[in-house]
């Protein structure tokens, strides 16, 4: 039987021809550079993070949307904690939030029924970011906004979904030779979803969790089905092939499928999900927010997100572009990866 | 953002269950999975997103072996 250790030496000692796979998962990018295993892969072997951070992918009119609810009179901005620090084209939430803005930081989606069921003279915009992991969370909280009749909370949507951006990351002749496909997504979609893409690409898709082992072993496969079009699934204990059917449900139930703005990409058809017609009085405006702007000209997370440099090759990086002084979502998000590269001093 | 942590189901109580992170208790929305007390589940974002499938966990030791194979 094949042994950890045995995968970590094949990995060390690979010799072959230079391979580079793509994580597309902001958790699998904070995995990575947390556990160091880059550091015991041979230099032909690159790991690059893709455009799987919804906040490195949000565009600046989307926070400038929020911004702008947050600071009208009786309006409140519901968001998980990530989204607070991100810039739009002048200011965060955060710092809408100095400036007299009604922000609150919430754990779930579903914390804010409370709060808006309790707190009926102001109305509530929930920042509805996120993959196709979160989105059945959005689900089930309209499917209680419209059973209940809560009548002062709403959502503004950037929601993103996986594979249409897959394709485009392939399509601008990237030197991808095989994906890391993202953990929690598949646990919806299941481990299927990603099977034309392996198969119009003709490289391996390895759905893989998020421990250091996991990774070592996804790599490992990586390698060993290169030029395969195929989907492998190493995370069995929580995906199989065709997801979890109920939270598939509950989404095309609210949701439909619609051109979605990625920060440094542009518009891609079919890569986000929007309310369907029929809901859309539990929209707070989502639609035709697509203008992407910079803080900072220098600023390279447009390239971070699709794997063409990684972080340390930005100008900025560890010079105007920390932590504390972020010029870009890469920097800001815990999931971006220009932060993981930082925080976990990660060269490669 | 798409982080999901695996607990333990201790309670259910409609479509409500309480699962143990390792001694943190949480109350997550059981409306997407079916649980049952003692089961083991991911939670993302204050929701069940799936159960623990311990069968297709053994299975990977089968992964692995075709993967060795495939070495050879």
């Amino acid at each position: 039987m094949i042994t950890l250790e045995t995968i970590k030496d094949y990995l060390k000692k690979y010799d072959g021809e230079e391979l580079t796979f793509m994580e597309v998962c902001g958790t699998h990018t904070a995995a990575i550079s947390q556990s160091g295993i880059t550091e015991i892969l041979s230099d032909k072997i690159r790991l690059v993070s893709g455009p799987g951070c919804p906040v490195c992918v949000t565009v600046a009119s989307y926070i400038d949307k929020l911004v702008s609810l947050s600071m009208e009179e009786n309006t409140c901005v519901a968001t998980f904690g990530d989204m607070l620090r991100v810039r739009g084209s002048e200011k965060s939430l955060n710092d809408a939030k100095a400036s007299g803005g009604k922000v609150i930081l919430v754990y779930s989606p579903m914390d804010v029924i409370d709060i808006a069921k309790k707190n009926t003279q102001l109305n509530y915009v929930f920042a509805a970011v996120g993959f196709e992991t979160t989105t059945p969370i959005y689900s089930l909280m309209l499917k209680q906004i419209i059973e209940e009749k809560i009548e002062n909370l709403k959502l503004l949507t950037a929601l993103k979904t996986m594979p249409k951006v897959i394709d485009w990351v392939c399509s601008v002749d990237s030197p991808i030779n095989g994906f890391i496909a993202p953990g929690h997504v598949s646990v919806i979609t299941g481990s299927d979803y990603f099977k034309e893409l392996a198969l119009k690409w003709n490289m391996p898709f390895v759905v893989s969790g998020f421990e250091a082992i996991d990774l070592l072993n996804a790599i490992y496969a990586l390698i060993n089905y290169k030029d395969k079009g195929e989907v492998l699934n190493l995370y069995p204990a929580y995906v199989t092939d065709k997801g979890n059917k109920a939270a598939q449900k509950q989404v095309e139930q609210y949701f439909t499928s619609c051109k979605s703005a990625w920060r440094g990409i542009g518009q891609i058809e079919d890569s986000g999900m929007q309310l369907k017609e029929e809901y859309l009085k539990y929209d707070a405006g989502s639609q035709n927010l697509i203008e992407d702007s910079k803080i900072n000209e220098g600023c390279c997370c447009d390239k971070v997100i699709i794997g063409t440099i990684n972080p340390t090759q930005c100008p900025l990086f560890k010079k105007v572009c920390s932590p504390e002084t972020p010029q870009g979502a890469c920097m800001v998000s815990t999931e971006g990866s220009c932060y993981h590269y930082y925080i976990s001093n990660r060269k490669r | 953002m798409c982080v999901a942590l695996p607990g333990k189901v201790i309670k259910t109580n409609g479509n409500l269950a309480t699962v143990d992170f390792n001694g943190n208790i949480i109350q997550a929305q059981a409306g997407l999975v079916e649980v049952n007390e003692g089961d083991f589940c991911l939670v993302h974002a204050g929701c069940i997103l799936q159960k623990l499938n311990q069968e297709e966990a053994v299975d990977m030791l089968e992964l692995f072996q075709e993967l060795e194979d495939l070495q050879r």
